[in-house]
């Protein structure tokens, strides 16, 4: 009886045998279709925030995340976009707005503060020394081996037009895109990982 | 096993802090050649969690971890 079943089972008759082929044609335009919605091994993270902590945090992930291989896209929006400012490097041609904000935020990564703790700018220099002690490396060391650890930055156009700032006034990073939201959210979907700081 | 690992070249990490070790070990494997090994030398004490998650991550392989005056040695050998 049982090997009646198994030699049934070894040579099917024609009908089945099409079904099968049917179904294994159908199983494997399903896994084509998830193979390509699979996520690359990338990390998206939105660098939202302008205090020293959190980005230093952003770019330690970011560049740690190299390290493991993954490729790396850093959107900086809002608070996080005078990070990008070159310290060395001033414009003309503001309105009074753009002036103000020009001048009330922080110029460059070397002028970010602390989220705590500040005290009026002594406990960002207390933590930098410390850092620069503890061989902790400066939010400036960092950008530069972003750079070359080939971390893509994006810069949020429309935060960008909002505090007045212009593209003469960033840092020559490799590679730094201006753009929107959606060049981001394309990367994000593509993304196994994503973070909001 | 054997105790004895010998490695092919030694990448001195001492004194840095995250997340340079992993940074500087992901671009010092690269120095040697595929199915050889490479030592690094860390001060990081992250660097005893941090080394085979990378290893993992990456498709290496850390052979040995030797722990002692405040130093953390690992063996690894390159795979990919």
């Amino acid at each position: 009886m049982k090997q009646a079943a198994q030699q049934d089972a070894t040579f099917p008759d024609s009908g089945s045998l099409e079904r099968i082929e049917a179904q294994v044609a159908e199983l494997k335009g399903r896994m084509d279709a998830l193979t390509d919605k699979q996520p690359a091994d990338k990390l998206s993270m939105v660098v939202f925030s302008g205090d020293m902590d959190k980005v230093l945090a952003s770019l330690v992930i970011g560049t740690g995340a190299v390290a493991m291989g993954m490729e790396v896209v850093m959107f900086f929006t809002f608070w996080g976009t005078p990070v990008l400012r070159d310290k060395d490097k001033s414009v003309g041609g503001k309105d009074v707005m753009g002036k103000m904000f020009g001048t009330m935020l922080p110029k460059g990564a070397c002028s970010v503060k602390l989220s705590k703790m500040n005290m009026g700018g002594m406990g960002t220099a207390m933590m930098k020394s410390l850092m620069s002690k503890k061989n902790v490396a400066s939010i400036e060391e960092m950008i530069e081996l972003a750079g070359e650890l080939g971390v893509k930055m994006y810069v949020c156009e429309m935060s960008m037009d909002l505090m007045g700032f212009k593209r003469e006034e960033m840092i020559d990073y490799p590679d730094l895109t201006f753009c929107g939201v959606a060049k981001f959210l394309e990367e994000a979907k593509d993304s196994r990982v994503q973070l909001f700081i | 096993m054997s105790e004895n690992i010998s490695s092919n070249k030694t990448l001195d990490l001492k004194g840095l802090a995250c997340p340079m070790p992993v940074v500087k070990v992901s671009k010092g494997i690269k120095d040697v050649g595929v199915g050889e090994v490479l030592e690094a030398v860390t001060t990081d004490p992250g660097s005893l969690s941090d080394f085979p998650s990378w290893a993992k991550s990456s498709g290496n392989e850390i052979v040995k971890t030797e722990q002692g005056d405040g130093e953390i040695r690992f063996f690894i050998k390159r795979n990919a």
